[in-house]
């Protein structure tokens, strides 16, 4: 009847997951893989950009100012050395667009993460407390859902400059993380709350009130690995999210100085140039950005609705 | 099939087959089945969840959804073939000539219209009526489903009748184009009693009065003896047996009915165990009794107290809010439990019976604290429960009171180990020296309960209801408990996996000695079950007795009502 009839050894993790519908449904997509393949590249090649890159782009002694404003390779003029041509410091677009890819990821995944952290705890806290706790909470999300990331990064951004002035550089990440993070955590905080609602009122939690277990230890071992199924698929969108939030706050200047550029720098940067004919400077860091957002996008979409109807 | 052949049958099956392809092969839900159906006739498709009734109702209807197909056979209505139609033409046919009942009456009927839109909607799609004759016979209908008030009532939205009430509106849209057959899939199961015994009396007349034939499907041995003539019973996709009611329900030919039917309590006698059904689910082997002077779960035992009365609540009353507000004045309460008194012996089981919304849930859930009483007090083994201000303080009493639950389905955490699940409360309690003690223990537990110690590292989702309601067991005798709540432990699963249940927990209630707490909507199983029980209704306990004394003297009008309702099957001698 069950499955438990069938199978006599329980199987390991790993052998689970490959016979998962997850799994299945993954290898019955191409374009889901073809997403996964590009995402698992681009974040490869920009961990390893040092390695990947064929120029160090911040490294002065490699600049020749004789190189600036080079088209892309294929075109007259083009130098066979930069592929997609250079900026007008002579910097090879294609180890920027690395290199900043690397500043972008960094940012989208700490600031989810950050934002993950605090939406879940406020979820799990509101959705098992309740009562007015419950309301507090939730009404502090919906006031933080009034202001919009750019106004976030901007308070945010002047009143480090304020606190900590002259170490601006340093900190443009970590205010970059802060700002994003603080904006987005109320989407994690809400789902998680909802599910926290449902979850609660389950045998299972009961159960374990009967057995006598104090509270943050049934919300630790038993609520939250069942809410967790809905914050992966968030995050994974988010991902995309804080990387074009990024790029937008770096493209107005609040962003990563332009001393270790983003994507959203370069675009800035390239951007003075396109009504001059260099356009290769800001359309080849754009192209990057969209492809990088269009296949963690579609991977987000793609386990929403794979994991959707075991949600339940 | 022995009928006349010279008319055709109302409704006929021939070989039915009905086949789910999935990725990890082809599921067949129903074969080689074969019915029919004369007009003014019920007849019963009986059999345990997963057997493939249902698909025969919605083949029938044409409704099986895709990927699933009609692999072989034919349906005939009047001789004339209706599987494989057009969707156009069984839409024409559904409604109108075929009418289907759900089991869920809240869920079948559109919560934003009227009960007269729906009705005449329903209508005015099938017959040829203007709007005004339609109106009239939408009041006609709620009148003949003994809705009372039918003329203000019709003018109703869904939410505001009763669960008996909204499934009289969903009879009456089904009968409302006076189909030729009536299909009913488990039509009673979401209701009480009372109102199970008034749907299928008013079924039964309609059938009778307006000449149609029912199918009823079931799982439900008391349904069958209530209302069919003749009764077909599935096992795992497969008609076994078809034939008269009477002689199914005394004497079965086929062994899966045989099992079947002697694994439904009886209403009128007490047995000392059931007969264990081997047909249907591995039931585990007959245990070896425990000797608890040297076993794991007799350590500890002597809990120091061993005074008459276990466990006695005074006054409990407790209420939930309805309308919650800022303000104190606007707020909405709603009495689940109101003074409650009663007294539990030590080693007795107690019975608590009551009608859903009866508040016999909350008497459990206010005793194992997971609630807390507005008034009354709860002492537990000579102390006083309800005087702890925390949690921690009355911990070791906790741990002494255990509680299984109604649903097996979420009463186990999907993501973790049946070890991990019942080695929680040990490793919390801190009962077991180390690990491999805990371990140990765990298997041993399991394997008590009737599941091999290989269970330990499956997950829940793995598991049957039966086997899962199994590890809940295994989970509440892990604190060595001396108190066990069982809420409605065996209302959702089989009459076959009931019986296995309810012979685990008899067994290990002698063998523990453990005193128990038995809540159940179901007459039978209370008489099965318990040496004393209590009748609750809208939340106050109307009297206490002995089980034996209740079913055979009782004292209130209630008891009396309960006891007329419940469904009693012949049996052979």
């Amino acid at each position: 009847m069950s499955a438990a009839d069938k199978q006599d050894a329980p199987q390991s993790a790993l052998a689970r997951f490959f016979d998962s519908d997850l799994w299945w449904s993954f290898t019955h997509s191409p374009v889901v893989m073809l997403a996964a393949l590009v995402t698992v590249v681009i974040i490869f090649s920009a961990v390893f950009a040092p390695w990947v890159a064929p120029y160090n782009p911040f490294d002065l002694a490699q600049l020749d100012l004789m190189d600036s404003l080079k088209p892309p390779a294929w075109l007259e003029g083009g130098d066979p050395r930069y592929l997609l041509g250079t900026d007008d410091q002579g910097r090879d677009i294609f180890s920027t667009i690395l290199y900043g890819a690397r500043i972008s990821l960094l940012v989208g995944f700490l600031s989810v993460i950050v934002a993950m952290l605090i939406g879940v705890t406020v979820g799990l806290i509101a959705g098992y407390a309740g009562g007015l706790t419950d309301t507090i909470l939730m009404r502090i999300a919906d006031i933080q859902l009034t202001f919009p990331a750019i106004l976030i990064a901007l308070l945010v951004d002047g009143v480090m400059r304020g606190l900590l002035p002259g170490s601006h550089e340093n900190l443009a990440i970590f205010v970059l993380v802060l700002a994003i993070a603080l904006s987005s955590w109320v989407q994690y905080a809400r789902t998680v709350r909802s599910s926290t609602l449902v979850e609660r009122t389950r045998e299972y939690v009961q159960a374990a009130q009967v057995i006598g277990l104090p509270a943050p230890l049934i919300l630790v071992r038993h609520i939250l690995p069942n809410v967790l199924g809905p914050v992966l698929v968030i995050a994974t969108i988010q991902l995309a999210l804080a990387i074009i939030i990024e790029a937008t706050l770096s493209f107005l200047g609040v962003g990563v100085p332009p001393t270790s550029p983003s994507l959203g720098t370069l675009i800035r940067i390239g951007n003075d140039y396109l009504f001059s004919g260099e356009w290769w400077i800001t359309v080849f860091p754009g192209l990057g950005l969209i492809i990088l957002v269009l296949a963690v996008n579609l991977l987000g979409d793609w386990l929403r609705d794979a994991l959707n109807p075991k949600l339940r | 099939m022995t009928e006349a052949q010279d008319t055709p049958a109302l409704l006929d099956i021939r070989g039915l087959k009905v086949e789910f392809p999935s990725r990890r092969g082809v599921l067949v839900a129903a074969r080689d089945v074969d019915l029919s159906l004369q007009a003014g006739e019920i007849l019963g498709v009986v059999g345990e969840s997963g057997a493939g009734k249902s698909t025969i109702a919605y083949a029938i209807m044409g409704l099986i959804e895709p990927p699933g197909r009609m692999a072989a056979g034919e349906i005939r209505l009047k001789g004339e073939r209706i599987d494989g139609l057009p969707r156009e033409k069984m839409r024409k046919i559904r409604g109108k000539r075929i009418g289907m009942i759900f089991q869920d009456p809240l869920t079948s009927l559109d919560p934003l219209q009227t009960v007269e839109a729906q009705l005449v909607e329903t209508m005015r799609t099938h017959l040829p009526i203007s709007e005004s004759e339609a109106r009239a016979r939408a009041v006609e209908l709620l009148g003949q489903v003994g809705i009372p008030n039918p003329a203000e009532r019709v003018k109703n939205y869904p939410h505001q009748f009763s669960g008996g009430m909204r499934q009289r509106v969903v009879i009456a849209l089904a009968i409302s184009c006076e189909p030729e057959v009536l299909l009913a899939d488990e039509p009673t199961t979401a209701l009480d009693v009372s109102i199970q015994a008034q749907i299928l009396d008013l079924l039964r007349k309609l059938v009778r009065d307006k000449g149609m034939g029912m199918i009823i499907i079931t799982h439900d041995m008391g349904v069958i003896a209530e209302v069919t003539d003749r009764v077909a019973v599935m096992y795992r996709s497969r008609m076994v047996e078809t034939g008269p009611s009477e002689k199914i329900l005394t004497h079965p030919d086929h062994p899966y009915s045989r099992s079947l039917i002697a694994a439904v309590p009886p209403a009128d006698h007490r047995i000392e165990r059931f007969p264990l059904v081997e047909y249907i689910e591995k039931a585990g082997d007959e245990q070896a009794k425990l000797d608890l002077s040297t076993h794991w779960l007799g350590q500890a035992r002597d809990f120091g107290s061993h005074e008459e009365t276990l466990l006695k609540v005074e006054d409990l009353t407790m209420r939930f809010m309805t309308r919650p507000s800022l303000i104190p004045s606007r707020r909405r309460y709603m009495t689940a439990v109101d003074h409650v008194s009663f007294a539990i012996r030590n080693g007795e089981v107690f019975g608590l019976v009551g009608e859903s919304g009866s508040g016999k849930s909350t008497v459990a859930r206010l005793i194992c604290g997971i609630h807390k009483p507005l008034s009354g007090r709860i002492h537990f083994a000579g102390e006083e429960l309800t005087a702890f201000t925390s949690r921690r303080a009355a911990n070791h009493l906790r741990r002494q009171m255990q509680m299984i639950f109604q649903d097996p389905y979420s009463s186990l955490n999907p993501r973790m180990k049946v070890r991990d699940i019942v080695a929680e409360p040990i490793r919390f309690h801190k009962l077991a020296s180390s690990n491999a003690q805990v371990r140990r223990i765990v298997s041993d537990l399991l394997d008590h309960v009737g599941l091999g110690a290989s269970a330990a590292l499956r997950y829940p989702h793995e598991f049957s209801g039966g086997q899962r309601q199994r590890i809940s067991i295994a989970r509440a005798l892990a604190t060595r408990p001396r108190f066990l709540i069982c809420d409605e432990p065996t209302s959702a699963l089989d009459v076959s996996i009931q019986a296995q249940i309810l012979n685990l927990l008899k067994d290990l209630q002698e063998e523990l000695g453990l005193t128990m707490l038995f809540i159940s909507h179901d007459l039978p199983v209370i008489r099965q079950m318990c040496d004393r029980v209590g009748v609750m209704q809208h939340g106050k306990l109307l009297e206490v007795a002995e089980t034996e004394s209740l079913f055979t003297s009782p004292r209130t009008d209630y008891t009396r009502h309960l006891l007329k309702l419940m469904p009693r099957m012949k049996r052979a001698a």
